[in-house]
């Protein structure tokens, strides 16, 4: 009997089979599709773009535009030229701005994070204002900052020179050298509450009877910070440096709201100039070509990192 | 999450892509039918920022479009777009397909546009069709496209470049006339700066100022920035010699205060002059602006830009560039008939007196000078540099990007003044060399 039924259910059976193991995919694929059309698309387009010689007299019709093969990548990459030369000191200003925002915005997170570890009255209070920089949308608080540094009638001048009379005249925020200043001190203020968010969270997964434990042994807060609370955030911390690293080598609103769409040359960021290559001077073809190239520079540094810290930690559980 | 811009720009881009896929199978309509038939339609119109704020434009158009819809029974989707977004907005809509009907253009932009055939020509035809044969200033039409070609729109608001000047600021200081050569400029504005007071002020951190003023300065000594062939020659002694002296208000001669070098948003060294703490200011149909900041036009006087030396003739007798506001139809309308009848409307002649007179601009057809408020003083000396003495900047493919990088590049010489570093003629011609290289590789 049960050998007569194997050959009519064994198909039904195998298609049993194929629908449940189908069904997560199933499941999955308008999120994969959303995300082919959000991201995977635009940067494919975004890289064909870059070999095509697209300007103004194709954008209506950018089809037509003529391939331009490697040229505009050589065009981003010849030092020489006006335009490679300003990429060049734009991609040493992003690096230098980046290392100091993660930085500053690691070490002031951090440090208010460990302050508000234990519970003291308002401390509710004070963790959710904190944050308040990172709610605020992002023009906002960078147009404020913006009137704040402005020379004659800015906040910042009021108080450096008329109260405190530090500077016999007034200095310039938004233009020359301060301009770097001002730009960092805007990032820090928006970037280090997420930080502060992030390290809050990690500090809650680290077991209180260690702390106890170390206070029994008599160390200090030094050493408990040392010793545990580091240690402990070290997989917080690996995540949360990166995406600080990402967004901030990335970041666009800041810069182009504090300086508009020509950035003194001592803050131009690499952003707003892949900003002007294609919008301004109308070169598309060779705009895309530095987005791509910035693209590669980022997966390569984002692989060596994680290849890095999850070898040093694979070698320090071992 | 904060999005990264590469990407965000790839994304643009794609949505073009996909955008303008989905309207070239099904845009090629939108020709024919009576001017009946429009009827009904809905037009979408941006208007640029004339009036000092968006608010205030939106409030002089509205009366407007609605006598529009009420001759015509077309109706008028009205936005007005900041300076600052307006070209990229055009340009977004040019590589999408995705635009409004009708859109305003400062007219130095033509030639830009037109090299990327986003708007609809206006042949003889179309100009018969909207009334405008011989009717438009012909100095005022001149910059609607490259020589020899259809132009791209119509002039609605046209203006030109003065000097604006405070009557008792020139009294206190005994100035008796206003400068007519920059010697006399400088020498008069070295006598009206004292503690709180420049003698001029620039809005030195903006892009289509700066370019305007280097035009104009480096074409008074025989400067030119593009040869009779079309390509660009930045980096000329005349040119180094026009830029400098334009900086040098702030870098030598010290007649405007070094904080304008921020000024960017395109209001402020207006503001300055409105309230009191700039004499002199250069500056093109400024009354309704001056009026907003609460200046009384009694309190001013306006003067022709002053010149080299004192009357030349020539080529080098040029005070202002031909400025003004075009009206354009982008090419894949929907709607051709119903925006051409809106063209037509915005360039008779009532609607000329009534929209130049609220912007304090000049009419752009000769039948509306008629109404006594063109019969002012300020107007007849705008008009007539206008007709005489303004030149239209260079009607090139390349133009909006000879605005942005000779804006730019004004505006960090600019910044070297405010920072007490000296602006020689090297440092200008290094920065112009730069400029130039980026235009050609952008090209």
């Amino acid at each position: 009997m049960a050998e007569a039924r194997t050959p009519a259910a064994h198909p039904s059976r195998n298609w049993a089979r194929v629908r449940r193991a189908g069904l997560p995919y199933l499941l999955l694929l308008p999120a994969v599709l959303f995300e082919l059309l959000v991201h995977v698309v635009p940067m494919l387009v975004g890289i064909y773009m870059s070999f095509k010689h697209l300007t103004e007299f194709f954008i209506r019709n950018w089809g037509a535009a003529p391939a331009a093969g490697f040229g505009n990548y050589r065009f981003a990459l010849d030092f020489n030229g006006a335009i490679g030369k300003q990429l060049l000191e734009s991609f040493g200003t992003t690096c230098e701005f980046t290392v100091l925002t993660v930085g500053l915005s690691w070490l002031l997170g951090t440090g208010a994070a460990v302050l508000m570890q234990d519970p003291f009255r308002g401390r509710g209070l004070l963790r959710t204002y904190f944050l308040v920089p990172y709610a605020l949308p992002a023009y906002t608080a960078a147009i404020t900052w913006e009137f704040m540094f402005q020379r004659d009638t800015g906040l910042v001048n009021t108080l450096l020179v008329k109260d405190l009379h530090l500077f016999r005249t007034a200095p310039f925020w938004l233009i020359g050298g301060n301009s770097f200043w001002a730009l960092l001190i805007t990032a820090v203020w928006r970037t280090w509450p997420f930080a502060f968010l992030v390290v809050t969270a990690g500090l809650q997964n680290i077991p209180g009877d260690l702390y106890e434990a170390a206070a029994l042994d008599g160390a200090g807060m030094w050493q408990r910070i040392r010793s545990i609370t580091l240690p402990q955030l070290r997989p917080v911390n690996q995540v949360l440096v990166l995406v600080l690293f990402l967004w901030n080598f990335n970041d666009f609103n800041t810069p182009y709201t504090l300086f508009g769409n020509v950035p003194p040359p001592q803050a131009n960021l690499i952003s707003v100039q892949i900003y002007d290559t294609s919008f301004q001077n109308w070169n598309f073809g060779s705009g895309s070509a530095m987005s791509v190239l910035l693209l590669l520079f980022l997966l390569v540094v984002t692989a060596v990192y994680l290849l890095l810290t999850n070898w040093r930690r694979r070698s320090s559980d071992a | 999450m904060r999005s990264s811009r590469p990407a965000l720009l790839t994304l643009a881009v794609a949505t073009a892509l996909l955008a303008s896929a989905c309207s070239s199978s099904g845009g090629s309509g939108g020709s024919g039918g009576s001017s009946g038939s429009a009827a009904g339609t809905t037009l979408t119109y941006w208007a640029s920022d004339q009036g000092g704020s968006i608010a205030q434009d939106v409030k002089v158009l509205t009366p407007e479009l609605d006598a529009f819809t009420k001759q015509t029974g077309i109706k008028v989707k009205l936005e007005v777009i900041g300076w600052n977004d307006l070209l990229n907005r055009i340009l977004a809509a040019t590589s999408s397909g995705q635009g409004p009907d009708l859109v305003n253009i400062g007219n130095t932009w033509s030639a830009s546009l037109q090299a990327t055939g986003a708007f609809l020509p206006i042949s003889d035809d179309v100009m018969k069709q909207i009334n405008g044969t011989g009717r438009f200033l012909p100095g005022a039409l001149a910059a609607t496209g490259a020589p020899g070609q259809p132009p791209v729109g119509v002039p609605i608001y046209s203006m030109a470049y003065g000097l604006y000047y405070n009557k008792a600021m020139f009294q206190a200081a005994g100035i008796a006339q206003p400068p007519t050569t920059w010697d006399e400029f400088v020498a008069d504005g070295k006598k009206l700066t004292k503690s709180g007071q420049w003698g001029t002020s620039v809005e030195a951190a903006q892009t289509p100022e700066n370019a305007h003023h280097a035009f104009t300065f480096a074409k008074q000594l025989g400067g030119s920035f593009y040869d009779s062939s079309g390509k660009p020659t930045f980096d000329t002694p005349q040119n180094v010699a026009g830029i400098k002296r334009y900086v040098d208000f702030m870098a030598a001669d010290k007649i405007a205060n070094p904080s304008d070098a921020e000024y960017s948003n395109g209001t402020e060294a207006v503001k300055d002059f409105a309230t009191g703490k700039a004499a002199m200011l250069l500056w093109q149909s400024a009354d309704a602006t001056l009026a907003q900041y609460g200046m009384n036009p009694s309190q001013y006087g306006v003067a022709p830009v002053p010149f080299d030396a004192a009357s030349p003739s020539g080529p080098n007798h040029v005070d202002s560039i031909v400025a003004g506001i075009n009206l354009s139809v982008f090419a894949n309308t929907k709607h051709k008939d119903a925006a051409l009848q809106f063209m037509k409307f915005m360039t008779s002649q009532q609607t000329q007196m009534d929209l130049n007179k609220a912007y304090s601009s000049l009419p752009s057809v000769s039948d509306a000078y008629g109404d006594p408020a063109f019969q002012t003083q300020t107007v007849k000396t705008l008009q007539s540099v206008l007709a005489n003495s303004a030149a239209p900047m260079p009607a090139v493919a390349t133009e909006s990007q000879f605005e942005t990088v000779i804006g730019a590049a004004v505006q960090n010489l600019f910044a070297d003044a405010a920072a007490g570093k000296p602006v020689t003629d090297a440092s200008v011609a290094a920065q112009l060399d730069q400029a130039q290289q980026k235009l050609q590789a952008g090209g």
